[in-house]
């Protein structure tokens, strides 16, 4: 091949350009965001922008971390996603172990119930489920939220579950079970310690989904006082005049969460996530 | 026989919550659709069977909401699988070391890391009529004067868009990736053999193989673009004058601003349709792709 270098050095040239341009796209608003975060809020429309400024200092974030009831939507977000990743994890095991490891009648239809609870809009639920949770006594409590988060979490824990099990080979449970341990004990002693992989990646990608919860926790909570970190954001925006400043620190703070876990997990999390929810 | 339930017995904590809290709401939803004087009301419920179907699509507000929907769904869906796939071609590359790579990938998938409101916040921020996004186009000359992105009429429909395109690829590119490393590379030699350009390995081998995927992810991403709520609620509210009216957001304000839950039930119900007639060619090509 003539000229082949010369070919590449240009390919390269072109590479390195679109990298550039689309970490310009992905990363700068992200680092506005942050670089906003740090300036007074005086100076957050000032002409011409800086990316810092005279104004620079962590005022904003003393702002929402001296504030009560801000920090009461972090315990809140930290609380019921916890509760929900735990509550998921556990009951996506158990569900993931029968459609892995079992035959039974009605094996297809749930298969294709769980599958297309995935396409439910969480806006169709939101109605029936104001009347049902304020009936059960529990509007405007943590368990409103965790029950109602589950099941949209739940449907995707369970197709990545089952999908973790399948690659794990039968004859691993077979062996237990004819050494006389029951199915239970096959599950909690055999499959769960070697399926750590796949139950992180499950147990990331649920936090993250409860994390970011907006339309159930804005309707079934009504106090300050029960809201989350992305309420809090709403409810900034509506109060004083645009602490723009603060409301970039909120958000900051509020993402830091997702974003250490993903840089953390993201070797699980994306093995996970191909192997099961989407199928190639 | 014991054995026979086990199945049943792992499967049911996760059964009797799918019961209650989709099925039995989703035949709520249904009841109150055919129904006036719902939940707040003095009056008796009356049943009206479709006449709440007929006031809904007969309603010139819910045409501009669907069309708005539909606008929002397909741009999005195009533009996340364009720009999902030239990411994931992009970090795919020999010409990069792996370092590099990796760091590049983090930056990538950046966007998805941030919660629909904190995307919401952010981007009214850059795109404030005094705002850096309207500073860099007045001085680059593309435009003449301080655009106001969100509140003109002429413009939100494609702000609010663009925001969600930004919010939405990297979840394309991160499946893409995971998919391109699954293409075994023997397809790309013999297609070297038989003297093909990069073009063509990339139209006969890289999109074929990546075709389950691709689908996945546009008709999963469609019915999500569908019912997006969060950003557009936290925009736009849907406004300025409904020209970022989408069914969620009329759906909401239906139930808790105007307080007419038939209404709303209804919208519900005509959102679910439409999700579920997308769902059906995903669920089927979920198992396509299973067996």
């Amino acid at each position: 091949m003539v000229g082949s270098r010369a070919h590449i050095r240009r390919a390269k040239i072109l590479t390195w350009v679109a990298l550039l341009l689309g970490a310009g796209f992905a990363g700068l608003p992200v680092l506005w965001m942050v670089a906003s975060s740090f300036k007074s809020n005086l100076e957050i429309f000032a002409y011409p922008p800086a990316l810092i400024d005279d104004s620079f200092s962590f005022e904003a974030y003393l702002a929402v971390l001296g504030d009560p009831a801000q920090l009461r939507f972090f315990f809140n977000s930290y609380l019921v996603a916890i509760f929900v990743t735990i509550c998921t994890v556990v009951t996506s095991i158990l569900a993931g172990y029968s459609f892995s490891r079992y035959d039974f009648r009605f094996k297809r239809v749930f298969t294709l119930l769980i599958i297309g609870v995935q396409s439910v809009p969480p806006i169709t639920l939101m109605i029936p489920y104001f009347g049902l949770i304020v009936w059960l006594g529990l509007y405007n409590s943590y368990a409103a939220l965790v029950l109602t988060y589950m099941v949209f979490t739940l449907s995707y824990a369970i197709i990545m579950m089952t999908g973790y099990f399948n690659t794990l080979p039968r004859d691993l449970d077979e062996a237990v079970m004819i050494d006389g341990g029951g199915s239970f004990v096959t599950l909690w002693r055999i499959l769960v310690p070697i399926s750590l992989p796949g139950i992180v990646s499950v147990g990331v990608y649920t936090f993250m989904l409860a994390w970011n919860e907006f339309l159930f926790a804005l309707t079934l909570t009504r106090t300050n006082d029960m809201r989350t970190v992305p309420i809090g954001i709403h409810l900034l925006m509506g109060q004083h005049s645009f602490e723009w400043n603060q409301m970039m620190a909120l958000s900051v703070l509020g993402s830091l969460p997702v974003l250490i876990l993903f840089l953390l997990f993201q070797r699980y999390f994306i093995a996970g996530m191909s192997a099961g929810s989407i199928k190639g | 026989m014991k054995r026979k339930f086990l199945p049943y017995a792992y499967l049911s904590p996760t059964l009797a919550l799918l019961a209650a809290l989709t099925i039995v709401p989703i035949v709520t939803v249904f009841l109150y659709s055919l129904v006036d004087n719902v939940i707040i009301n003095q009056n008796p419920p009356v049943f009206v069977g479709l006449d709440n179907y007929a006031e809904v699509l007969t309603n010139r507000k819910f045409r501009g909401a669907l069309s708005n929907t539909f606008y929002f769904a397909i741009v999005s869906v195009i533009a996340h699988f364009i720009i999902g796939l030239s990411f994931a071609l992009l970090l795919n590359t020999r010409l990069i070391g792996n370092k590099t790579k990796a760091l590049f990938r983090v930056i990538y998938i950046l966007p998805w890391v941030f919660t629909a409101s904190i995307i919401a916040i952010l981007w009214r921020l850059l795109l404030n009529p005094h705002g850096v996004i309207n500073f860099v186009l007045f001085e680059l000359g593309i435009t003449q004067e301080k655009l106001e992105w969100l509140s003109d009429r002429d413009l939100a429909l494609n702000a609010v868009t663009f925001i969600n395109i930004w919010a939405g690829y990297p979840f394309y590119m991160v499946s893409f990736l995971a998919g391109l490393q699954g293409i075994p590379d023997d397809l790309y030699e013999a297609g070297r053999v038989d003297g093909g350009n990069s073009w063509q390995l990339f139209r006969f081998i890289t999109l074929p193989q990546l075709k389950p995927i691709i689908i996945s992810l546009a008709l999963l991403d469609f019915i999500w673009t569908i019912h997006q709520f969060t950003l557009i609620w936290m925009t736009t509210g849907g406004g300025p004058m409904r020209s970022t009216e989408v069914l969620s957001t009329y759906t909401y304000k239906a139930a808790f601003s105007s307080h007419e839950y038939s209404i709303a039930s209804t919208l519900a119900m005509i959102i679910l349709a439409i999700c579920t007639f997308v769902g059906v060619f995903y669920v089927r090509n979920q198992r396509m792709a299973d067996e």
